[in-house]
């Protein structure tokens, strides 16, 4: 038998393909979900550690950067996507190289720090990034195709469910492996890790470069779906959206980040439209609830609503 | 080139004394409650946009111009002793015992709230309120005219700051209480001790402080939504680069900070926001826990 | 007799003003059982924190091996074949009994597997046999917070020993055991110490274990070693008497 996240992970599936079917402008939404889910994926793995990284809108803006550069010498979205993974991944190793020494206060403030200057750089230094006008990106092609912008968005959409299938399936055994288990491990004690030969900085260091990874492919995607990029990706409020979106979907389960960033996604393109000025003021309100009454977050309820119905059944 | 070496050492000056008032409220709480208060370049801001709406409200009702220093002290109290309690006692107080993580995340969200916040009584616009400055002149340094504002008032107030607190922990019975608690709370709860009161009235102190820093700063800079988020990196970076829970460290640090900003303002303006980053990693790859910190044994 | 496993010389630690070692000369011979004892805080536990790299000593030498491991991160000298047990042990709180030890085991094994479960079938069986010796095979599968204080301390030196050490230092492994299952405990520790050929080290407080389990005793007095030797001789010296015993009878008797 399946086991039951797989199901519901297929279902899930069906459910954006058909909804995406059903009101073709929630592609655009659903695929900007996904690609976040992505990103979240990798918060999740540090709050495995314990840790919370308030930077991590870095690795998106690197990889949508990485796209918008690279898109005109290299054309297709099946090659600018690895590759603006592997510059995150890259970026993440060395700054992982510092931050991994740290846990906790300086761990979460540290990479504020680096997506700051980050986003300073991106919004000074005109002449390369064009400041705050952002740059355009031109539709790539999809494996040697020039698309018109109904398949090209087929295309996005899918090849985001495709990566969220894949690497979530990865995460998930990732989760249940030594180096997974030594993760939780520096939540608890690290220096009993140290006891064992294990070095937790390395562990974290591993877990951070894959979450770097993760959030340059998201960002990745967030290009090649808006065809735009600006610094404002950098700022903080999109790491925050990430951290939100981490607690929101709950930590129990590799489906927490989709099902938060969907849920997330959907409430926002009303939400902020209503409330523009206040809506930092009302995820963090939520945040505040969810921390303090309902720590495990969206999966958690379901889990508690559906798996028990199912057990009970 | 000497004058413009000049005009950033001053301006260096003056803004390290901002800077530092924030951080000393950021380091004091930490040392205290245990808890980095992701919020607190928001009190830096609120502080200020409140202190603007005072003065330009003196200014409205026709009063002197000499109320508006006074003013900006006011403002501070007044966001001081309205947020600290609030937040402390309603929110923080939940959180004392529960996981770093999760204290940290709490904070960031009322960062959160309190950064929209601003933006629905104050807006957007840029708000600049001046007054303060201009009651007090200007002064010829060599061959600057400078504020006298920015050349005594602010590096004076920052002085007086890190004195009084210096003397107020070391020679008053509160400020002893404080330092104990910072040492080894559960040694001083069980000499009875009152933590909770302790961690209230140091919180809204540290609240005060920030808003200080901010109501001071107001008349050199246009208030405009995100100063608050500026503010909490930087006087993070002045904290972990001073070793946290330091506070003469963080004075200095926040002025080698400071003076590092303003040179890069003048030489290299695309690099303004780098450098005071660049000092707190170089200063944290050769000693991990700040120029001042010591480290700690870690628990098996 | 051949080299020592294990060779300490002249080590001395202090905090504040008490000396906690101040000269301590000891050496471990290999394949051998060791038993420190010593009045509370006399430094006992200091010595495994120095030897396994927790504590730096102020002055002195560690051998082991010949090789000198003095001042190693802990990280190192667990590589080099020591591993401890605590007095107090922190389990890994989130996992269960079998991954708690099963993470002992990949840490020996290979540990830097990203994307195959922890308890495979090779390292799972391993981690399940190491159970079956410390007597918790039933409780496998229990969150490591649901244990018992007895099942804890077994848990963790079973944690321990998954690293095969050559050397395995053990603080206090029967405190807060049930005195009933004392015995039985010990046992069973030290059949599984006896077949694997390992040289142990344990601190302990109870004179009815030492001379029952240790082939030697060192008494660890005022930071030193006052004697080392037999179990029945040391025992029976009266400075010793007077030292350590005649403090804990007077304790019992009161």
């Amino acid at each position: 038998m399946m086991p039951r996240a797989t199901i519901v992970a297929l279902l899930g599936t069906v459910g954006i393909l058909a909804a995406a079917a059903l009101a073709p402008w929630l592609k655009f939404v659903l695929t900007v979900a996904l690609a976040k889910g992505l990103a979240v994926m990798g918060i999740l793995l540090l709050l495995r550690a314990g840790q919370v990284s308030f930077g991590h809108a870095l690795y998106l803006s690197i990889g949508a950067y990485t796209v918008a550069f690279l898109r005109p010498a290299v054309p297709d979205l099946l090659v600018l996507l690895p590759l603006a993974a592997a510059v995150a991944l890259g970026v993440g190793l060395v700054i992982g190289l510092f931050v991994a020494r740290y846990r906790d206060i300086f761990f979460g403030m540290l990479n504020l720090a680096f997506s700051m200057v980050f986003h300073s750089l991106l919004e000074k230094l005109y002449a390369i990034t064009k400041g705050t006008d952002g740059i355009r990106v031109f539709r790539p092609t999809v494996a040697g195709f020039a698309l018109e912008r109904l398949p090209y968005e087929w295309a996005v959409l899918g090849l985001a469910l495709l990566l969220a299938l894949g690497l979530g399936w990865l995460a998930a055994r990732f989760l249940v492996s030594p180096l997974g288990q030594a993760l939780v491990a520096i939540k608890t004690r690290e220096t009993r890790l140290e006891f064992a030969g294990v070095s937790a900085r390395r562990v974290l260091l591993v877990a951070y470069a894959a979450s770097a990874a993760l959030g340059g492919l998201a960002g990745a995607l967030l290009a090649c779906t808006t065809l735009h990029v600006t610094p404002h990706l950098a700022y903080w409020t999109q790491s925050g959206e990430l951290v939100f979106i981490a607690i929101l979907g709950g930590g129990g389960s590799i489906l927490g980040p989709y099902l938060g960033s969907v849920v997330y996604e959907l409430v926002r393109v009303y939400a902020a439209a209503a409330l523009p000025d206040a809506w930092q003021m009302v995820l963090g309100a939520v945040l505040l609830g969810i921390i303090l009454f309902a720590s495990r977050g969206l999966w958690g309820l379901y889990e508690d609503l559906v798996m028990r119905g199912w057990r009970r059944a | 080139m000497a004058l413009l070496l000049l005009l950033a050492v001053l301006d260096g000056l003056a803004y390290a004394a901002q800077v530092f008032m924030v951080a000393v409220g950021l380091t004091l709480i930490f040392g205290v409650l245990r808890v980095l208060n992701v919020a607190h370049g928001s009190f830096f801001a609120i502080g200020g946009y409140v202190a603007a709406s005072l003065g330009a409200a003196i200014a409205a009702a026709g009063f002197s111009s000499a109320l508006a220093l006074p003013a900006l002290l006011l403002a501070s109290a007044i966001v001081g002793a309205l947020l600290g309690p609030l937040i402390e006692r309603l929110i923080l107080a939940r959180i004392y015992d529960k996981e770093q993580v999760l204290q940290l995340l709490v904070t960031f969200a009322l960062f959160m709230i309190l950064e929209d916040v601003q933006k629905l009584i104050w807006g957007v616009q840029p708000i600049f309120q001046d007054a303060p400055v201009r009651s007090l002149g200007q002064v010829a340094v060599g061959d600057i005219v400078y504020t006298v504002y920015q050349l005594y008032l602010l590096p004076g107030v920052a002085l007086a700051v890190l004195v009084g607190l210096m003397w107020f922990l070391r020679r008053t019975l509160t400020g002893r209480v404080i330092v104990a608690v910072t040492e080894d709370r559960e040694a001083a709860t069980a000499l009875g001790i009152d933590a909770d009161r302790v961690y209230l009235f140091t919180f809204t102190f540290g609240v005060a402080l920030a808003a200080l820093g901010g109501a001071l700063a107001s008349p050199t800079t246009s208030l405009v939504p995100g100063i608050g988020v500026n503010m909490i990196v930087l006087s993070f970076a002045v904290v972990a680069t001073a070793g946290l829970g330091q506070i003469e460290g963080a004075a200095l640090t926040a002025l080698l900070i400071g003076l590092g900003r303003s040179v890069a303002v003048y030489f290299a303006p695309e690099f303004e926001v780098v450098i005071p980053y660049l000092i707190m990693v170089a200063v944290l790859l050769v000693r991990p826990h700040g120029l001042f910190g010591r480290p700690q044994l870690r628990r098996v | 007799m051949s080299e020592p496993l294990l060779s300490a010389r002249g080590l001395a630690i202090a905090f504040g003003g008490v000396r906690a070692a101040d000269g301590v000369d000891l050496d471990v011979a290999e394949g051998e059982i060791l038993a420190i004892i010593g009045p509370n805080g006399a430094g006992k536990t200091t010595f495994i924190n120095m030897t396994t790299g927790y504590l730096r000593p102020q002055a002195g030498r560690i051998l082991f091996g010949g090789e000198d491991i003095t001042g190693l991160a802990p990280r190192a000298i667990v590589r080099r074949g020591i591993a401890r047990s605590f007095q107090i042990p922190q389990l890994f709180a989130e996992q269960t009994v079998i991954e708690n030890v099963a993470l002992k085991v990949a840490a020996r094994r290979g540990f830097w597997r990203a994307f195959t479960p922890l308890l495979d079938h090779t390292t799972a069986s391993e981690a399940m046999r190491l159970l079956e010796q410390v007597g918790l095979a039933q409780l496998a599968t229990a969150r490591a917070t649901e244990l018992n204080e007895g099942a804890r301390k077994l848990t963790d030196v079973a944690m321990a020993m998954a690293l095969e050490p050559r050397l395995l230092l053990m603080d206090e492994p029967t405190s807060g055991v049930a005195s009933a299952e004392k015995f039985a405990v010990m046992d069973t520790l030290v059949g599984a110490l006896r077949a694997r050929r390992t040289t142990a080290v344990f601190v302990e407080h109870d004179m009815e274990v030492v001379e029952r389990y240790a082939d030697r005793v060192a008494v660890w007095s005022q930071g030193k070693i006052l004697v080392a030797g037999p179990p029945r001789e040391v025992l029976a010296d009266p400075a010793v008497l007077r030292e350590v015993i005649g403090v804990e009878t007077a304790h019992a008797g009161a």
